[in-house]
């Protein structure tokens, strides 16, 4: 089973979700936790997995040949992106709007184009106890992260369950990392913004067709707008966690829920047990 | 023209609040909101909207099944996994990049414009403010930030404002580069967790890169006074300056609730906190 925990909203507890449930369900099955949130990876700092194997993640760019380069101008014309430009009578590349589709070499007349790779990020693989890990993490000044959550979703390791932590929003990101999955966990919190949101991530979530529940986190700082969503969305909140200082504490250690408070683990479990009937 | 964007690397520590306090305080200022994937500034200006488009940014290959001949080039070339066995097209993982298009031998597939998100012009309180909204699943958030900050400085040109504010979003690849070249300070929101230190360290690397002057506020800075304490060790490593430790405060919520900035609130501290670091942020950056 593929549960992927998704937002709209950044920073509700995505991860918090992910991380409790994940080792859960490990403590009982083969379980893996696949980070996607490759633009700011949190997940390892909860379990800190011992990480065995590092793997580069890249796109093919064109470097152009100038001894065969004619200045035919098809490439450039060719490049939807605009990372092909005339500049001085030659062609210059642009590496970080290339998406390294391949169609400049496909229209290149004379064979001037070859690729090369330019890194983008890397994929790191481990264990954390009986819990198999996996993320992804994009370098620095790099704009793409789809490419490093596809390549991170090639490579899911077989398990009964697997859960993926996606990124924040509603782009192209959020649809790579849901793409294939058996159900969606929403986390939000009962605020304007958290609502805002709550709307978009439920609009995905209703296009792609997939089974979906709430959690709803903070429950104790706002009203019941977000309560009163779900109700009429047919959402059911499969999970409650209010904010208690205790719990911020925790969080801002990076230490597991249900490590600190251990009566968060029959909640997790229970949790678990209520995803796997949105399933069925 | 001075533009301050608001960054965090990690979502939900308080860009757009902070933002909105840091509109709300300076003058001949015009608002931009860049976080296109998950718009939050209107809730809080609800802006008058005098002008709205759509935006297309990007594109899709559709093919015309009675010229095509199945040779299965187009799946070949494809490097998105967009074309399957019976040679459909997913849209969603489709680039629009027309590799297909290029290879098909029959000239069975075209490329085709489409919708990407909205955008619009409006008015807050008497100052300009632009936004967007990306449909979802689409990737171009990072030309459509490039899109509504272009209008905007039209407008803050022609009339005459010193300053933009732009609200950024969290994480650090397409909209938040797109957000951050160009302007002459950022502010970058954290919160006082492992998490939060971890992207903070990425989002100031970021703008680094792109040789944008960095700031630094902790929000709900009370919540563990020990990661606060190594996150101000670390921006004294850094040189990167501390305008304000902002206390945890059940008001601002409230605020928020009622569509308001938290600095509207007398009786709140972390509203007052964050006018005190916007203060001595416009201090700073003249």
């Amino acid at each position: 089973m593929r549960v992927a925990v998704a937002s709209g909203k950044g920073g509700t507890g995505k991860t918090l979700v992910a991380v409790n449930l994940a080792s859960v369900l490990a403590s009982e099955r083969p379980t893996a936790l696949i980070d996607c949130d490759v633009e700011a990876p949190n997940a390892h700092l909860f379990l800190r997995p011992e990480l065995s194997e590092r793997e580069d993640v890249s796109k093919r760019v064109p470097v152009i040949d100038e001894d065969r380069c004619t200045g035919c101008g098809a490439c450039v014309e060719a490049c939807e992106f605009h990372a092909l430009a005339f500049v001085g009578g030659r062609v210059l590349v642009f590496d970080e709007l290339c998406h390294g589709c391949g169609r400049c070499g496909l229209v290149c007349p004379s064979g001037a184009i070859r690729e090369v790779d330019h890194p983008l990020g890397v994929i790191e693989r481990g264990n954390a106890g009986e819990l198999a890990f996996v993320h992804g993490r994009l370098h620095i000044g790099e704009a793409m992260a789809s490419p490093i959550i596809a390549e991170l979703k090639r490579g899911i390791p077989e398990r009964d369950w697997v859960l993926l932590d996606a990124p924040p929003g509603t782009a192209c990101s959020v649809i790579t990392t849901l793409h294939g999955v058996d159900a969606v966990l929403l986390v939000t919190e009962p605020t304007p913004f958290g609502l805002h949101d709550l709307r978009a991530a439920v609009g995905v979530v209703r296009a792609l067709e997939l089974p979906a529940g709430v959690v709803i986190n903070r429950e104790n700082i706002g009203d019941s707008d977000v309560e009163r969503f779900c109700e009429e969305e047919g959402l059911p909140i499969l999970l409650r966690i209010p904010f208690d200082r205790r719990i911020a504490e925790t969080g801002a250690e990076a230490e597991p829920l249900i490590d600190a408070l251990p009566e968060w683990r029959g909640r997790f479990a229970e949790l678990a047990a209520r995803v796997e009937e949105l399933v069925s | 023209m001075n533009r301050v964007v608001f960054l965090s690397g990690k979502g939900g520590t308080g860009k757009t609040t902070l933002a909105a306090v840091f509109a709300a305080r300076a003058e001949d200022l015009a608002v931009v909101d860049a976080d296109v994937d998950a718009a939050n500034l209107h809730l809080i200006f609800h802006p008058e909207i005098v002008e709205t488009g759509v935006y297309s940014g990007s594109k899709v290959a559709v093919r015309d099944e009675r010229t095509c001949i199945s040779c299965d080039r187009c799946r070949e070339v494809c490097r998105f996994g967009a074309i399957d066995e019976g040679l459909e097209i997913d849209p969603l993982l489709c680039e629009g990049c027309g590799a297909c298009v290029t290879a098909c031998p029959v000239d069975a597939l075209r490329l085709v414009e489409r919708p990407s998100g909205k955008w619009y012009v409006g008015r807050a309180a008497r100052r300009p403010m632009v936004g967007a909204e990306l449909y979802p699943g689409e990737e171009v958030s990072g030309k459509l930030v490039s899109l509504i900050r272009e209008k905007m400085d039209d407008l803050a040109n022609r009339e005459g404002l010193e300053r933009i504010a732009i609200d950024g979003s969290p994480g650090i690849g397409c909209p938040v580069i797109a957000s951050t070249t160009g302007t002459q300070a950022a502010v970058l929101v954290t919160e006082p967790s492992r998490s939060g230190l971890h992207d903070l360290e990425r989002i100031l690397g970021v703008v680094r890169h792109f040789g944008v002057p960095a700031y630094l506020v902790i929000n709900k800075a009370d919540l563990s006074e020990p990661l606060a304490e190594e996150i101000e060790a670390f921006a004294r490593r850094e040189d990167l300056p501390l305008l304000g430790r902002i206390p945890y405060d059940e008001r601002v919520v409230r605020a928020l609730r009622v569509g308001r900035s938290p600095a509207d609130d007398p009786e709140s501290p972390a509203g007052r906190a964050m006018d005190e670091a916007v203060a001595l942020l416009l201090r700073e950056i003249g």
